[in-house]
Parts: structure tokens; sequence; C-alpha cells
């Protein structure tokens, strides 16, 4: 079983599916949204799934999960942002819906395996452990999104264009006449259609109340405001009412419950250690030496994983709750040992400081 | 492995042509034929073609000839009828079931209108109607035959009731898309105002039906332009197609029972075999309740019907769990919401539905699938 999601990435992989001989069936999953003839699961996409599968002469099938995608993937997504988190949807969406219950699907239906369109490769070590492994293209890869798969679903997965670049990629859908071939990239959140820049903005605040909030400095003065707390991540910069002309500072914390956003200089936003839950996967526990990356396409750094917490070798980027940390191993750094969610660590560093000035 | 012989279940979708009727469209696919509305003697045997269909269709409905409005389908009739209605009545609500098909129910909801309940069996409440229904009602709509699962309303019953509630002022409207090719409904819809048919549902070709408009109703027009079916649908005709939907009525109508219910042997015969195979297998419509003959809609217990869909497909079982939406995937539908089907159980719900083709030896493969499909499934999945 192919997952068909009408980009080039997944035409190519059910492409490469029926070449090496399987038999194959296409299907693209419904996840959201009815009518909107954008973003993700639109009919557009549908169609172009159906077609590139038609082209394949596989058959298509559309798979509705638009409840558990609505109770596993947009709600946490609301959630967090509520508690001002900065979650990391698709990552969810592999771990609820692809990998789980579309790969049970798949097994009850007496498939051997689904393939997926991600740049990842899955890696199968002298020791017989599998693993995922950063994809031939760096520029694409996705293993920072698969870090969730533990060894049962990765025995049952394919990922054939994670072994290619997306210039390969879209060079094979070209070469066959497939209609996706010069398709545009999905964006960010596929659930969220609009504008890029205020999108996520109407989204949210269509769903979730956003609240204004005081923007503090260390010392507890008070040098701008928002008026969404939940729109701002820790690190960010821009957009939070500062005053031009000194030195720029950068979110190093935002706490929903005294609606406070603290800021500090580029040297404040670095912190020794990562407090984290979530493990996954559960099967694989991972302590020790790691390189840890924090966002899809940030560069990973050596620390050590001591009971559930990371330390850094030297001090990193603050990472904003509810983003994952995968774990890379330092002995074969393509390889993801696994990964977990950023907490809350300690108190918020503006916390108990006098305010002044007022 | 080679493929079986497709078993097609899927009639209330769409049903395979009859021969009669793509026998009586070929002629005026081929060669020069003139448009019905023009005056030279090609033009002239057009129109005779489409006033025989006329008078055939009209017999056949219980009807005038002049009664009749040929439309591209169901959902243009059914959209002509409650927004042709409306328009001539402004300002009075228009009411549908809550079952209806969604070429009812969208136009009703567009119109800002009132959904009616449905009992469990999904009939529609006839005592809501004597009680709740707005006294200034406009139109009421309500299907003869509900297309996913087949259960029949008392028309005659709908109507006495919206009439004495509304003092005779509400004009009842009702869909018999589904209904048509299983029952003669000429003595059922005597009292009703307005009715939808579409030809492919019994064997004619897609894109035509039409809507019967008894006489003294007004209707505003939702396509403007030449003024032909008397100023209510403008557009040529679609001569071929309306011929072939006379001839398949005509055909259907020398078979088919008259009763509601009647001539289900066949489909009992096939939820028979699907229940001894199996445990955990209800049928949707509480038995009493009168259903077209050729409606199985069957909820499987601890199953998606997804998943069953997909093997029967694979297997060459043409099903459908009634309600798709564009993209082609399959939700949980209005219908059995409203009727009060549980989630847990209506996930599990599938429609088969026979057609004027369909022989025991398919139904005997069909329901050896069915079986075979569902133990498949609840083994995969012990827990449900």
């Amino acid at each position: 079983m192919v997952a068909m999601s009408g980009g080039v990435d997944s035409s190519v992989t059910a492409a490469l599916c029926v070449d090496a001989g399987h038999e194959v069936v296409g299907v693209t999953l419904k996840l959201w949204g009815g009518h909107a003839d954008r973003g993700c699961c639109s009919v557009a996409d549908v169609d172009d799934a159906r077609r590139v599968a038609d082209q394949l002469g596989i058959d298509h099938h559309v798979f509705n999960y638009a409840a558990e995608f609505e109770r596993h993937v947009v709600q946490p997504y609301l959630d967090a942002h509520r508690e001002a988190r900065t979650p990391n949807p698709c990552i969810e969406c592999n771990r609820h819906i692809k990998f789980s219950l579309l790969h049970e699907r798949a097994i009850a239906l007496g498939f051997d395996a689904v393939a997926t369109g991600h740049h990842a490769r899955i890696v199968r070590r002298g020791d017989g452990v599998r693993r995922v492994a950063r994809g031939v293209d760096p520029a694409k890869d996705q293993s920072y999104v698969l870090y969730m798969l533990d060894e049962v679903v990765l025995a049952t997965t394919l990922l054939p264009v994670g072994a290619m670049t997306k210039h390969d990629v879209r060079r094979i859908a070209a070469e066959r006449g497939l209609r996706t071939a010069a398709k545009a990239d999905s964006q960010d959140v596929c659930f969220i259609a609009g504008r890029p820049g205020t999108a996520r903005e109407v989204f949210l605040g269509e769903r979730i109340a956003l609240r204004p909030a005081a923007v503090l400095d260390a010392a507890g003065r008070e040098v701008g405001a928002v008026d969404a707390l939940e729109l701002v991540t820790v690190g960010q910069r821009k957009g939070l009412g500062l005053a031009g002309g000194a030195d720029p500072r950068y979110v190093l914390d935002v706490d929903p419950r005294r609606a406070v956003i603290t800021v500090g200089e580029r040297d404040a936003l670095a912190a020794p250690t990562v407090v984290l839950e979530q493990w996954a996967p559960s099967t694989r526990p991972v302590q020790g030496g790691v390189l840890a990356q924090c966002s899809a396409h940030g560069d990973a750094h050596p620390g050590r994983l001591v009971g559930t917490t990371l330390y850094w070798d030297r001090p990193q980027r603050r990472v904003a709750p509810g983003q994952s940390v995968v774990f890379y191993d330092p002995a074969a750094p393509d390889e993801v040992l696994g990964g977990a969610i950023a907490g809350r660590a300690g108190p918020s560093p503006g916390e108990g400081a006098q305010p002044t000035g007022s | 492995m080679s493929a079986p012989a497709p078993i097609y279940l899927d009639h209330a979708a769409t049903t395979p042509m009859r021969a009669v009727a793509r026998r009586a469209m070929l002629p005026w696919l081929s060669g020069v034929h003139g448009n019905p509305s023009g005056a030279h003697h090609q033009a002239r045997a057009a129109r005779r073609a489409l006033d025989d269909a006329r008078d055939q269709l009209a017999a056949l409905l219980g009807c005038g000839p002049g009664d009749l409005v040929f439309t591209a389908g169901g959902t243009e009739a059914d959209n002509l009828a409650v927004s042709g209605v409306a328009a001539v009545r402004a300002g009075r609500p228009v009411v549908c079931s809550a079952v209806e098909h969604h070429a009812v129910l969208e136009p009703v909801l567009h119109l800002g209108g009132v959904v009616a309940p449905v009992e469990r069996s999904g009939q529609v409440d006839v005592a809501w109607l004597e009680r709740e229904l707005p006294a200034d009602a406009a139109l009421v709509s309500v299907m003869a035959a509900n297309n996913e699962v087949g259960v029949c309303n008392d028309l005659p019953a709908v109507v006495e009731a919206v009439q004495r509630r509304t003092a005779g002022r509400a004009v009842v409207h009702t869909d018999a898309v589904a209904a048509f090719p299983w029952i003669d409904v000429r003595e059922q819809v005597a009292d009703v105002g307005l009715l939808s048919i579409s030809a492919h549902k019994f064997g004619g070709p897609q894109g035509v039906g039409l809507l019967m408009v008894r006489p003294g109703i007004e209707l505003r027009a939702l396509l403007l332009g030449g003024g032909q079916e008397r100023g209510r649908r403008s557009g040529t005709q679609n001569v071929a197609g309306i011929v072939a939907m006379a001839a398949a009525a005509q055909e259907l109508a020398e078979h088919r029972p008259v009763a509601p219910g009647a001539g289900a042997a066949q489909r009992d015969r096939f939820v028979r075999m699907v229940r001894d195979g199996l445990d955990g297998v209800h049928e949707t419509v509480p038995s009493g309740a009168p259903r077209v003959a050729g409606t199985a809609h069957l909820c499987f217990e601890g199953v998606v019907s997804e998943e069953l869909l997909f093997l029967l497909d694979r297997a060459g079982v043409c099903a459908s769990a009634a309600s798709s939406c564009a993209s082609g995937a399959i939700q949980l539908s209005h219908v059995l919401a409203a009727m009060g089907v549980s989630p847990a159980l209506g996930a599990g719900a599938v429609r088969f539905t026979l057609g004027w083709t369909t022989t025991d030896e398919e139904l005997d493969r069909a329901a050896d699938a069915v079986v075979a499909a569902v133990h498949r499934l609840r083994r995969a999945r012990p827990c449900g």
C-alpha cells in the first residue's frame, strides 16, 4: 500500500513500488476539510493522486481519517498553542495516523508493507536492528519527523525516495510524465491553508482565545507587548513591539499563566539543558551520548541524555516547549535513535524577579 | 490468480442501461435530427418523440403530460422543486425530513429551512408534522423511499398531516428517485404536489430526470433562457436521454411490484445467507418498516465499513457505504445519525443494493465474499 498525498514524492514512491514488482494499491487519506480546495486532502490533491495511480495502472482508494485527525492532530495542536507550546503537527500525524492507524489497517487488509514518500531511509544494522536514517538529500531530509517509528513498523515500511535527491525524484516523475512532476512542495502545516504569514493567526484566532501579553526583559521591566501570546515562540525575534535601536532581543520564555513573555539578548537564549517528555519509540529508550536536533532542518549538536534531561556539551539555543528533540547516533550520525518532546523547564527566567520602574 | 467476475451490488448508485433504453436513444445520437423547439419537419420529428415520451411517462406517474418538467437528473429536479416553490412563496419556510438526499437537504438548508425529525425506522415523524410543522410552511419535502437504507414513507399520511397543519397552504414534494425503480408510486403520490425521478436509477441514461408539478403549483425557473418546458426549465431538451428514460420506465413498469416492500425475496435471501455466516450483523431498518425490495443495509459489529468495502472491492464485489464526499472518502452518514444509529455500529454500515440484472448466483457469491471478508477483519482486529 502506498500512501499517496497527491504530491511528487509519493507519486514517484508508487512508481518505484510498481517497478519493484510489488502488487500496489494507492491510498489517499482524507484528513481535513470537506470542501476546501486548498491545503492538504483537497479534492484537487485527491484528483492528482488518483490520476497518477491511473497512469501507473494501480487501484486507488480514499480512506477517511478526518475524525481521527481532528482528535490526534488538530485538537492537540490547538491545546499546545493554548498552553504557549510550539507543536509539530506533522509528527503527531505520523505518530497517530500514517504510521499507526493507516499502518494497522494496511496489515489488517493483507498488505505486506506501507510505502510513503518521506525523504528518509530505513537502515538495518549488523545486529538486525532497523533504524530510521537521514534521506540522501540533506535539504529534504525528513528523518526528524519519523523518530517515533518502532521496530515493528519499520519492518513493514518502505521509504524508497529517501535514497534519492529531490532533483532525481522530479526527474523520474517528469520522465514518466506524471502530472505531479512540477507540483510545488507541500506547505508547513497542511490543514492551515491561506496566505503565508497570516494564515496561522487566522486559523488559531477562529478556534482559541488569543490573549495579549506583556513583554518583559530579564529584569522584569516591561519593554513591549503582543496581541496574541499563543502565537509567540521561544527564540522568536520579530513582532514583539520592542523599541528599535537596541541589540536584537529574543523570546526566552512564554508564560501563559501570567501572560508574560520574557526576552533577552542572544547570549541569554542559550541553555545548558533540555527537559524532555513523551519519549519515542517507547520500545527503545536512549541514554548517554547523542547528537540532538531540535527542528526539522536544524543542525544536530552533541549532548548526553541522563534520565529525562538532555545535557548539551555546549549550551544551545533554547528549545521551545512542544518541539521534538531527535537523537542521532554519534557513531552513525545519519541514524535516528529516538526522540522526545521538549517540556517546560523549571521556573521562568523572569518569574520571582521584582518588577521595577512601576 | 484470475480476477473473479465482478458482482455489482450498488444499483442504488446507478444501474445498467436497459437494452430498450439504449435502442430508443440511438437514433437521436446519429445523423440529422432537429431541435424540438424548431418548426421544420426534422424539428417536428424530434418534438413528436419528446411528446411521446412525455405522454408515456405521465401515464406511468399518473399525471398529465403538461405536468412534467424534464431536467438533467434528480438533483436538478429536487433543486427546482425546493428553490422554485420557495421563490414564489417568499418569506415562508421550506421543510424537509432529516434523511433527505443532499439534493433536497442542501437547498432547504441554503434557504434557511426547517429539518423535520425521523423515527428510528428512518420514516419522517408524522406526529411532529402534525404538531410542530411551521403552519406557514411553503413546501414540505419527504422522500418516497430513502436512498441509503431503503425505508419508505407513508406519503398519504404525510400529505394529510401537512395539509391539516398548514390548512392546505403547504405543497408536498417527494423525492421518488430511490422509490421509483421498485414501486409503482401512482397511488402513493396521488395527493403529492411535486415529484422527482432520475433515469439512471432504473435503466435509463445518466444526466436525465424529471420533476412532476401538479397543475396550479407555481414555480420559478432556476434556468432562464428560451423558455422550454413551459418556461419552467430553459435549454434544449435532451431528446435522446428523455426517450430512453421513457423506454426504461415502460419496461420497468411491466415488471415492477406495486406495494412497498413486495418482491424482496432475493434481498431477504441474501441477508439471511450473510447472517447465517456471521454473528453481529444488524439490519439498519427495524423489521416492520416498509422498505424498497432492493436495499440491504447492514451494520457489521466490530468492522469499519471502509475496510470491508476495500476487501469486497478486491474480491470483485461492488457495494457502498452510501454516503461519499467529493473526494471519494466515506463519511458517517447523516441518515444513520438522524435515525439514531450509534456511531460505533454506523461505522460498520454497508449498503448492498440489488437491481434489475441481479441474479441469485451473484448473491450467493457476494454473501460468501462478505462472510469471508468480515471474518478476516475480525481476526485481524480481535478487539474491534
